[in-house]
């Protein structure tokens, strides 16, 4: 057994020691009946064997580096620094656990510290913490603080363009928790769609009994707008106004903090992490000081050992469940450590100017996109200007169809068909363009599309 | 040894990474809506590099010595679990990629699925859960779930042991539910008579981690089942202790009815300085219709030549969503390439020396130490850290001097039903030697809490920081740079 060092002569010098006659003596508190089921598990595999299968099943999906990609909706190919990965197979990093023990840990401990005042910078905030598992938990804290902080408040208004995995979640999250939900129920129509879109709309449907308010930016359908006024709306009503932020985004855009936002939270995997079929990711969460003692989460803190030496703890942990147990602000007992570590050295490679540029690329690519792809007959772009790095196309036939063409003839991943999510938006997608997608790329998924012109 | 913060390093201009030029005509950008500032530190790659390098040089970790944890099971991770992450048919899959063209993903999440089943007993499993204490959360909404859709609604009080870890009591709090504890018995379980009394129409389950947070297997666990599920409670596993039952027992057998796993315990993924792991949750029959969406399922059986075609499905009554998208999908890669690698014999021999070398540790500390509870343990134990000629020295003071002997602490002050509590769980990785020599250690300790207790006091000297001021950190909280 290749991970279990100890020989058959060294088991029974322990069992002596232990003063049993066989290992399965150590095992007599569990009913005998239930003792050593045979498990119908496949044989033990070697090494090589086992990467081979690992390679056949890899090697049966099509993935974003064979591919062109042009999906987003939440989860992003961006280009990732070679250093990045280098940084996380260190197995000082990746083998250790949450930082107990602050004087051995504070590696993971310093680069925590770091990563909240990099997330704090990107966001415009004041705080942030050490990270949620991923954007959709972390928009469900969000919501379970702004209850907490208002008390008494029952209503949480969020966009019909948030992402629905993360409208699901913050349902699911506090299905216990008797909340009404507005602004989130499916428009009936196109032209509701619309206006309900709209930050205006939202506005509307804050009154005296909203905690919170929660918005995506930019949108899920890439749209961008300012989020001002809403923050001076939900102010005003007593109510917290949450920013679901693309960390990209912010590179170039304002930040949510500038414009008011009382949390700001969201998926870090555009920041060096890999697709991975939907994870590990990293949900990222920042808000101000006056809120801090109510943010959940493991959170870092700066202090000094005996000697005056600076070093950094985990803090504030009576907010916690193994201090607070059934009172704490969440059940939250761990953060996504690694996956934060990546996203501060991607930001530390990239710099103020090479995020600047990698969010410019978007920009400029999803713009470029746009204005070739709405010259082929029967394809319409439907995302209002400004976007960021993603719009809507109306399409002459089903997403799928024109995906399964895409992809068997032209070797290209297409995008998110949004009629799963909103039925009146069957045959539009929503595709993605980042800095991965160069002019050649987005020139070839013209020419592709262009064979399904009408 | 102290490494400047990645800010104090960077240098006006200097750039890390080598990005394309723009190759389109630029578009118009929205004035009012760009930001002016951007404060992110300037450094090149090597400046990056070696800082982080020097970073993870402060840390302690698995790779680098013994690790003993308590609950935490922190066993070696074997390196090829990462190799196999990495692969670019995995690593580079997009989540909302049709089905049809990630069937190699759904694959492994289906063939994970069974064997967790099979491993657990349970009937079906959701590997949504991102964690632990989320599998916990999803464990708690399907059981308020179930009893709703029962239109038992009123059974609102969660049972759970004093031994539990403090995520039970906080999870049945964020289902909007009731946490109520239950006292142990003298030799460490649950006590049956105050269960019996706890039992009635308002209970909803109870949460119980076996082996519990002591390190030993309810002896009564048939009786307590009976006494939850007589009173139409269900019984929830918390899966953190698994690593002593791989094919020795089945949960699903003893009469529970959901489980969570740990596979960044149980099932040698790595912990990553606090995360990412994966909480997947298996539930018995009865149950499979409430667990989170998506689970994935064959959508059309396979012929002799023709592999099956996976697909993801919400089961009728699901609780919903946990997080976006089908869960930590890199450490389902990990965790399936373990159990692939071991077959039943390795797992059911990972458990034996789990056990084993709990025992033997046990049996070199027991004169040592005192070990409340004394009786044979499963892959943990729990000793307290202190000493009756010794005031003064607690379980911190010798946990802080173990690292000066180069080992990493056993976790202190849990369970809180133990005074000073010391719980250490050597993990099945870990040699006879290692073993001997971290008993060693914990003499010397003891010997020197007699004779130098300043020592254990001052202690740790070697770490790259000395003890910190955790009071200071609280009290004046300074948690990002101060520019």
């Amino acid at each position: 057994m290749p991970f279990i060092p100890n020989t058959d002569a060294e088991r029974k010098e322990m069992l002596r020691a232990v003063g049993v006659k066989k290992i399965d003596d150590l095992f007599a508190d569990v009913p005998q009946a239930n003792r050593f089921p045979r498990l119908d598990l496949p044989e033990p595999a070697s090494e090589p064997e086992v990467m081979a299968e690992m390679r056949y099943l890899a090697e049966a999906n099509s993935q974003a580096q064979a591919s062109a990609c042009f999906l987003g909706a939440g989860a992003y190919h961006h280009f990732i620094p070679a250093a990045v990965d280098h940084i996380l197979q260190r197995g000082e990093f990746y083998t250790a656990y949450t930082p107990y023990q602050p004087e051995v840990s504070q590696g993971t401990l310093q680069s925590i510290f770091e990563f909240q005042t990099l997330i704090a910078a990107l966001t415009g905030m004041e705080v942030a913490n050490a990270s949620h598992y991923d954007g959709a938990t972390a928009a469900a804290e969000a919501a379970i603080l702004a209850l907490q902080q208002s008390r008494g408040r029952h209503r949480v208004v969020m966009s019909p363009v948030l992402h629905p995995h993360y409208r699901q979640t913050v349902h699911t999250y506090l299905q216990g928790a008797g909340v009404n939900f507005t602004g989130d129920e499916t428009p009936e129509n196109y032209a509701a769609f619309q206006t309900r879109s709209r930050v205006k709309y939202l506005a509307k449907c804050v009154d005296e009994s909203t905690a919170l308010v929660i918005v995506q930016y930019p949108s899920f359908i890439g749209e961008i707008e300012d989020l001002t006024p809403l923050a001076e709306i939900a102010h005003t009503a007593g109510a917290l106004l949450a920013v679901v932020a693309n960390p990209i985004a912010l590179g170039l855009l304002k930040s949510p903090g500038e414009m008011g936002a009382d949390i700001v939270l969201g998926e870090g995997q555009p920041l060096g992490i890999p697709l991975s079929y939907g994870g590990p990711y990293l949900g990222f969460f920042a808000t101000r000081q006056s809120l801090l003692h109510k943010m959940s989460g493991r959170i870092a803190g700066e202090t000094v050992d005996a000697q005056g030496r600076r070093g950094y703890v985990l803090t504030l942990a009576a907010r916690e469940q193994h201090i607070k147990r059934e009172r704490a602000s969440s059940n939250i007992c761990t953060n996504q450590a690694l996956m934060a570590l990546a996203a501060s050295v991607y930001l530390s490679l990239m710099g103020n100017f090479g995020l600047r540029r990698v969010s410019e690329l978007c920009y400029h690519h999803a713009s470029y996109a746009a204005e070739r792809l709405a010259r082929i007959p029967g394809f319409q772009i439907v995302s209002r200007y400004p976007f960021f790095h993603e719009f809507v196309l109306r399409c002459p036939k089903s997403v799928s169809e024109i995906n399964r063409h895409l992809l068997d003839q032209h070797e290209i991943i297409g995008g998110y068909d949004l009629g799963q999510d909103y039925p009146f938006l069957a045959n539009h997608m929503l595709l993605a363009f980042t800095e991965m997608n160069s002019r050649d790329q987005i020139d070839a998924l013209f020419d592709a599309l262009s064979e399904e012109a009408l | 040894m102290t490494e400047p913060l990645v800010y104090e390093l960077s240098s006006p201009g200097r750039i890390g990474v080598a990005l394309p030029e723009l190759d389109v005509d630029p578009a118009t950008l929205p004035p009012s809506l760009l930001r002016e500032d951007l404060p992110l530190p300037e450094l090149s790659e090597s400046d990056v590099v070696r800082h982080f390098l020097r970073l993870s040089q402060m840390n302690f970790a698995v790779d680098k010595g013994f690790y003993p944890l308590g609950s935490c099971t922190m066993k070696y991770n074997p390196k090829v679990n990462e190799d196999a992450a990495r692969l670019p048919g995995f690593a580079f899959v997009h989540p909302f990629q049709d089905p049809e063209t990630a069937q190699g993903c759904l694959a492994l999440m289906h063939q994970l699925q069974v064997w967790l089943c099979e491993i657990s007993g349970m009937a079906a499993v959701s590997l949504q859960p991102s964690a632990g204490a989320q599998g916990e959360l999803t464990g708690v909404l399907i059981i308020r779930a179930y009893h709703r859709a029962r239109g038992e609604s009123d059974r609102r009080r969660m049972l759970i042991p004093n031994s539990a870890h403090g995520t039970n009591p906080a999870s049945v709090a964020m289902a909007g539910m009731e946490a109520v504890e239950v006292p142990s018995d003298r030799r460490g379980n649950v006590d049956l008579e105050a269960l019996h009394t706890l039992c009635d129409g308002t209970v909803a389950g109870l949460m119980l981690t076996n082996p519990n947070t002591l390190g030993l297997f309810e002896e009564n666990i048939l009786d307590v089942a009976e006494a939850v599920h007589s009173c139409g409670g269900l019984l929830y596993g918390d899966g953190a202790n698994l690593n002593a039952l791989l094919g020795v027992v089945r949960p699903g057998d003893l009469g529970f009815d959901l489980m969570h796993f740990n596979l960044h315990k149980t099932f040698s993924t790595p912990h990553g300085g606090g995360g990412p792991g994966s909480g997947p949750v298996g539930v018995s029959e009865k149950l499979a219709d409430f667990l989170p969406a998506p689970v994935v399922k064959i959508l059309e059986e396979g012929g002799e030549e023709e592999p099956p075609l996976f697909g993801l499905a919400t089961p009728d009554k699901s609780i919903g969503r946990m997080r976006a998208f089908h869960g930590n999908f890199g450490i389902l890669v990990r965790a399936y390439v373990y159990i692939r690698m071991l077959g039943a014999v390795g797992l059911r021999r990972v458990s034996e020396n789990a056990v084993l070398n709990a025992n033997y540790l046990w049996s070199l500390l027991k004169d040592t130490y005192t070990i409340p509870y004394a009786r044979n343990c499963m892959h943990e134990f729990v000793a307290e850290g202190r000493f009756a000629d010794a005031p003064g020295i607690g379980a911190t003071d010798i946990a802080k001097r173990l690292i000066d002997y180069g080992m990493h602490p056993p976790t202190v002050m849990f369970p809180l039903i133990v005074h000073d509590a010391l719980m250490i769980e050597p993990t099945e990785t870990e040699s006879k030697q290692m073993l001997d020599a971290f008993a060693d250690a914990m003499k010397k300790i003891a010997a020197e809490a007699r004779t130098n207790p300043e020592i254990l006091h001052e202690a740790p000297h070697d770490a790259p920081v000395g003890r910190l001021d955790e009071v200071r950190a609280a009290k004046q909280p300074v948690l990002t740079r101060r520019s």
